[in-house]
């Protein structure tokens, strides 16, 4: 009953999010804090993992081809598909709802403790249009690192295959070039956007309605991740099933 | 004026206030005491509209709460100042940019008229010099003062403060204490103050609504306080030996 009543809860959190707007000179700088915030400020993390991970991923898929009929080439492509259709833009927003989610949830959730939210009702300004939007939009941006992790996977990929010796430096690149289909692309970027919302909007709602003292902050930052985690996951279930099947 | 009807509040498992009717005058600093959990927060928090009431009703200046529009409330809330107990500053900002949030949020003001509105307030609040200051690098007493400041900024019509004098030394809770009082008076507005501190009923109780269990238990100011023979004001106003003494002074027995 408890699950029906946040949903519920969730949902209407939503759709106040877009009542009565904040004023347009100060929303502004909200949108370019909370970009510098949740995307500039996770542009080294993502990269630092999507780079070692693009590695891995070649490393493993090179040494599980043992049969000699299979092309060498097969490394690059494989590595590509990994990257784009399921590292970049689920494996990467897991990794986000920890560390940007649990920033959203920690900030807004102090900010419920010591009544700053109260602060901003009392003088009539809708605190979920002034918490939430800027950070629904500034997460619009997120596809932008989700092409980083991308990039960066796949150059990591080549890096770890080339100076690994697993295969040359051409049969990669012809290999991630090999049968590109662009509606991946479109699948990867899809994903991306509707993880970008989840991303800012769940653990705004764990933040917002948390009660207690600091140590609910740490609590609620924590279901905030999980439950990130988990609608993460089942989304990405259902829009794979829904655009690639 | 702010008119208090028949109030009554209940949460899922209990009523916290059981039918409150009182009148918050202009020019006046009204106090409302009572032990925790006597609904005083409550209250607060229902006349600020963030509580909703299921019976009764609360007017400001004769115009009903409830029955106001949208935009009726928005205006009303724009004319409230709001001195929290924590202080509630907002963190990323700092102390000017906090003073000067309630005027970027509701007046077209350009930046250099915001800028002597926010001098002003924090000169008011005798801060003058911490313009720059995070409030994270203020004293309870400094932040406290930022609140007022932010508070009465955009010239309030209703000035609310929970327990101003929390935490605080009790020479810069005297100082707190008159200050909020000239306030009142300087700008004639409606000061309704949520307190503990004896001092501040004391010393600025012009006029004093005392809550035990979610009803008004008795009505007075400063000078009735001392007068009163109600058991349940006296048992808790006169609770400590100092302003037992206080009051057999005041009334000649010692």
């Amino acid at each position: 009953m408890n699950y029906l009543h946040n949903i519920g809860s969730y949902f209407l959190m939503i759709a106040e999010m877009f009542r009565k707007p904040t004023k347009w000179s100060v929303m502004k700088l909200l949108i370019l804090k909370d970009i510098e915030d949740l995307i500039i400020g996770s542009l080294g993390i993502v990269a630092f993992i999507s780079f070692f991970v693009g590695g891995v991923v070649t490393i493993q898929t090179a040494l599980n081809i043992d049969n000699p009929l299979i092309p060498r080439y097969l490394v690059g492509f494989a590595t590509r598909q990994s990257i784009i259709l399921e590292f970049a833009p689920t494996f990467i927003s897991v990794i986000m709802a920890g560390k940007v989610g649990s920033f959203i949830t920690s900030s807004i959730g102090t900010m419920r403790v010591t009544e700053q939210i109260d602060a901003l009702e009392v003088m009539g300004i809708n605190s979920v249009n002034y918490l939430v939007f800027p950070k629904t939009v500034a997460l619009l941006l997120y596809p932008f690192v989700i092409s980083i992790a991308m990039f960066l996977g796949i150059i990591g990929g080549m890096a770890a295959c080339v100076f690994g010796g697993y295969s040359t430096f051409e049969d990669y690149v012809i290999g991630v070039q090999m049968d590109f289909l662009p509606f991946h692309m479109v699948y990867a970027f899809i994903k991306t956007l509707v993880f970008a919302f989840l991303l800012a909007t769940i653990p705004s709602f764990h933040g917002y309605y948390m009660k207690g003292g600091a140590l609910e902050v740490g609590k609620a930052s924590t279901t905030a991740f999980v439950w990130t985690s988990v609608a993460i996951i089942l989304l990405n279930y259902i829009l794979t099933q829904m655009l690639l099947s | 004026m702010i008119e208090v009807k028949n109030l009554h509040k209940s949460f899922v498992d209990s009523q916290i206030l059981k039918g409150i009717s009182t009148v918050f005058e202009k020019g006046k600093t009204n106090l409302i005491i009572g032990q925790s959990g006597s609904g005083k927060t409550v209250l607060l928090k229902c006349l600020l509209g963030l509580f909703d009431y299921q019976k009764g009703s609360i007017s400001y200046d004769d115009k009903l709460f409830l029955s106001l529009s949208p935009n009726e409330k928005r205006t009303l809330r724009s004319q409230i100042g709001m001195v929290f107990q924590g202080g509630a500053l907002f963190d990323s900002l700092t102390i000017a940019e906090n003073v000067m949030f309630p005027l970027k949020m509701f007046t077209k003001q350009s930046i250099s008229e915001m800028e002597e509105r926010v001098n002003s307030a924090l000169k008011r609040v005798n801060l003058e010099n911490a313009h720059q200051k995070m409030p994270s690098e203020a004293s309870g007493g400094m932040q406290k003062r930022v609140a007022i400041a932010r508070a009465i900024v955009n010239n309030p019509k209703y000035l609310f403060c929970d327990e101003p004098n929390s935490g605080l030394d009790p020479k810069t809770a005297i100082v707190i204490d008159n200050l909020i009082q000239e306030i009142t008076k300087e700008y004639n507005i409606v000061t309704v103050i949520n307190s503990h501190d004896m001092n501040s009923v004391m010393e600025i109780g012009e006029k004093i609504v005392f809550l035990k269990d979610g009803l008004k238990a008795w009505e007075g100011n400063k000078d009735t306080i001392f007068k009163t023979d109600n058991k349940v004001v006296t048992d808790f106003v006169y609770s400590s030996n100092l302003f037992k003494k206080v009051r057999k002074m005041y009334l000649g027995e010692l």
